[in-house]
């Protein structure tokens, strides 16, 4: 079964743990204090909290089954992973075109441009059993279940 | 004038080694007191706005915030301490009353912590109550003074057979009970005091553990009717949101007279707290003080009393019990005696050190007794005088851990209602910045940025792993004095032994001092 990561907004308190967790999660040393001091290129989070006024929640790729993302890729680096269901990007193959970005319908791929210019998006942290963001979540405003 | 600046309470020390400078704390501290420099992308606390809540230092994720009390020192004084001159500068400079939140700080003596239970050794067997069934059930409400059986059941008309107790029917009629799977309730936290989704919490694990809790005198939210057969509704001074359906859809109600935290004065809640949901609940306008009058306006005397208990009694047909809540004052034992003679099933009583979310600090620190001391001279009296059984009692006030409660329950309650405990379970560190409604914790606030901060699924997980935490502790300890149930224990103060208390604390408390043998 494909596990999806669900959003619960009313219980989001904007403390953007997830996006701390998130950026340690994808940077060379996994270690929090390198991570956000002495690291280069500079580790982005894949999560985003959106905010306007109290409303806030965490996004993250949607991992959608028809992602315009893999058709708009020209080089073929989102791919699909078989087992998991989720949309990857191949930062060997990306060469930092932009068309995921303009074509994601929610907004979650960002622009990594600090080394190599690829685009950055949610692996739902390839490895670990649960995504770091469901995992740290204070408040357990995400969380991971098999889709609905 | 300027203000006077007057050494902060507490001290927020920042590890610049550790610091990330990610943010979670200047976007999660209700007081503003960090804040983020981007030019030097460095985060800086204001120490003077920090109540201690430790919210921050909780959620910092490389643990680089630390709250310390503020060493700065006053010169020695044992009469004038810091607190003292802090609060005499406060009303210098605003000429008000000081407000507090949560129970009595001083150190008053805690007698639960002179207190000892009895264990089995030799002479009696202790039971495991991992091995063996243990009895915390437990029923509040009026018992009858004596009961008819009979016999006449089909069965034992046949010859030679022994009758069971299937063959005998109860004649007398019963009064209504709540049925408690633990000896433990929470207090009434009314909806307006706490958030919703504290209220909705409470509600669950209410539900999950088979006890209850009460809803203070901030009526029923609409949300909440589904949890009515674990809700005690109560009536007090301002009647707010007491209305048919509130009072039908309780399991039992509760007329509130006083809370430990303020006893002889009313309630107030502010009208930046009144908001749409509460202004329906309590059935109020929206942004009007909610105040309840110090003494119902009704109710001079314990005939009048006795009036609204009968008018609820009637308004519910008899069908759940109706209590008396009271706070633990000087003459607490002829007044719960005048309760119960009343037709009060219940009397709960909210000693000194219950809390409150927002009380003058005057009162909450010199106002009431013991909850201890006011136990034993209740249960002490209601026997003298023949009534015990007529209504349960509840502790109140300051109940801290299972041996709290067993205590109380050996000093002669039936059941205690936890409040403060309850709100540590989901969060709290007891700032006593409630008044305040800024609380970190989503718990004493109505800010719609900080009561999402409470994810009603932590908090019900949280309240019943504490309860059923407390219920294990409680086992164990009576299966120790060899007691396998709660009814067993009520009451029997021979369990009990005081170390450390004058011999008129022992005679209060009405146990032995430790030592001397049965």
């Amino acid at each position: 079964m494909v596990k999806r990561i669900y959003i619960r907004e009313e219980y989001c308190m904007g403390c953007r743990l997830c996006e701390v967790h998130c950026l340690v999660q994808h940077s060379k040393t996994k270690n929090i204090i390198k991570a956000y001091k002495g690291e280069y290129p500079k580790p982005i989070p894949r999560i985003i909290v959106e905010e306007k006024g109290y409303v806030s929640f965490a996004l993250q790729c949607r991992h959608c089954e028809d992602a315009p993302c893999l058709e708009a890729c020209i080089t073929g680096a989102m791919y699909r992973d078989k087992k998991t269901g989720a949309v990857l990007c191949d930062e060997d193959k990306c060469i930092g075109c932009w068309m995921c970005i303009m074509v994601c319908p929610f907004g979650v791929i960002s622009r990594n441009i600090e080394g190599k210019k690829i685009a950055s998006k949610c692996d739902l942290c390839v490895g670990e059993e649960v995504p770091v963001c469901v995992k740290n979540c204070p408040n357990e405003a995400i969380v991971c279940e098999e889709e609905k | 004038m300027a203000k006077r600046p007057t050494p902060t309470e507490f001290i927020i020390e920042r590890d610049e080694g550790k610091c990330i400078a990610c943010q979670v704390c200047v976007r999660m501290c209700s007081n503003d007191a960090h804040s983020y420099d981007p030019e030097t992308d460095t985060v800086t606390s204001d120490s003077t706005k920090c109540v201690g809540c430790h919210f921050c230092e909780t959620i910092c994720p490389t643990g680089a915030i630390i709250i310390k009390r503020n060493p700065s020192e006053f010169k020695l004084n044992a009469n004038w301490s810091a607190q003292v001159i802090r609060n005499i500068t406060k009303q210098a400079e605003t000429s008000g009353v000081l407000l507090t939140g949560m129970g009595c700080d001083k150190p008053y003596p805690v007698y639960w912590d002179h207190i000892v239970l009895n264990a089995s050794q030799v002479t009696n067997p202790s039971i495991d109550p991992l091995r063996e069934p243990m009895e915390l059930r437990t029923y509040i409400g009026r018992k009858p003074d004596r009961i008819e059986l009979t016999a006449h059941s089909p069965q034992s008309t046949e010859k030679n057979k022994i009758p069971s107790a299937m063959d005998y029917r109860l004649l007398t009629k019963l009064s209504p009970q709540l049925k408690l799977e633990t000896p433990i309730l929470f207090s009434a936290m009314s909806y307006g005091s706490i958030s919703l989704n504290a209220c909705i919490s409470l509600a669950r694990a209410a539900k999950e553990i088979g006890t209850f809790y009460n809803t203070g005198e901030g009526g029923l939210h609409k949300d909440l009717y589904e949890y009515g057969a674990h809700t005690i509704v109560q009536v007090a001074s301002g009647r707010f949101g007491v209305h048919r359906e509130y009072l039908e859809a309780g399991a039992a109600i509760e007329i509130k007279i006083g809370q430990g935290a303020k006893p002889g004065i009313g309630g107030h809640l502010p009208g930046e707290k009144v908001s749409e949901e509460i202004s329906q609940t309590r059935m109020i306008p929206v942004g009007t003080d909610a105040l309840s009058p110090a003494p119902h306006h009704d109710i001079y005397s314990i005939e009048d009393l006795k009036q609204l208990i009968f008018a609820l009694k009637e308004a519910t047909r008899y069908s759940k019990p109706v209590g008396v809540k009271i706070s633990a004052v000087h003459n607490v034992a002829p007044i719960a005696s005048g309760i119960v003679r009343a037709g009060a099933d219940f009397v709960a009583i909210d000693g000194l050190r219950g809390g409150t979310g927002a009380a003058p600090t005057v009162i909450r620190d010199n106002v009431g007794i013991p909850i201890e001391l006011a136990i034993a001279a209740v249960d002490n009296r209601l026997r003298e005088e023949g009534i015990r059984n007529q209504a349960s009692l509840i502790a109140a006030g300051g109940i801290r851990s299972s041996s709290d409660v067993i205590k109380a329950i050996a000093l002669g309650a039936d059941a205690v209602y936890i409040g403060t405990a309850a709100l540590v379970a989901m969060g709290c560190n007891l700032c006593q910045r409630c008044y305040t409604g800024k609380c970190n914790w989503g718990i004493a606030t109505q800010d719609p940025y900080l009561t999402k901060r409470l994810n009603p699924d932590i908090g019900t997980r949280r309240l019943v792993n504490l309860l059923r935490a407390w219920s294990l502790e409680i086992k164990e300890m009576l299966g120790g004095m060899g007691i396998n149930a709660i009814e067993s224990l009520r009451g029997n103060r021979e369990q009990l032994r005081g170390v450390g208390l004058s011999d008129t604390d022992l005679k209060l408390l009405g146990i032995k001092p430790a030592g001397e043998a049965w």
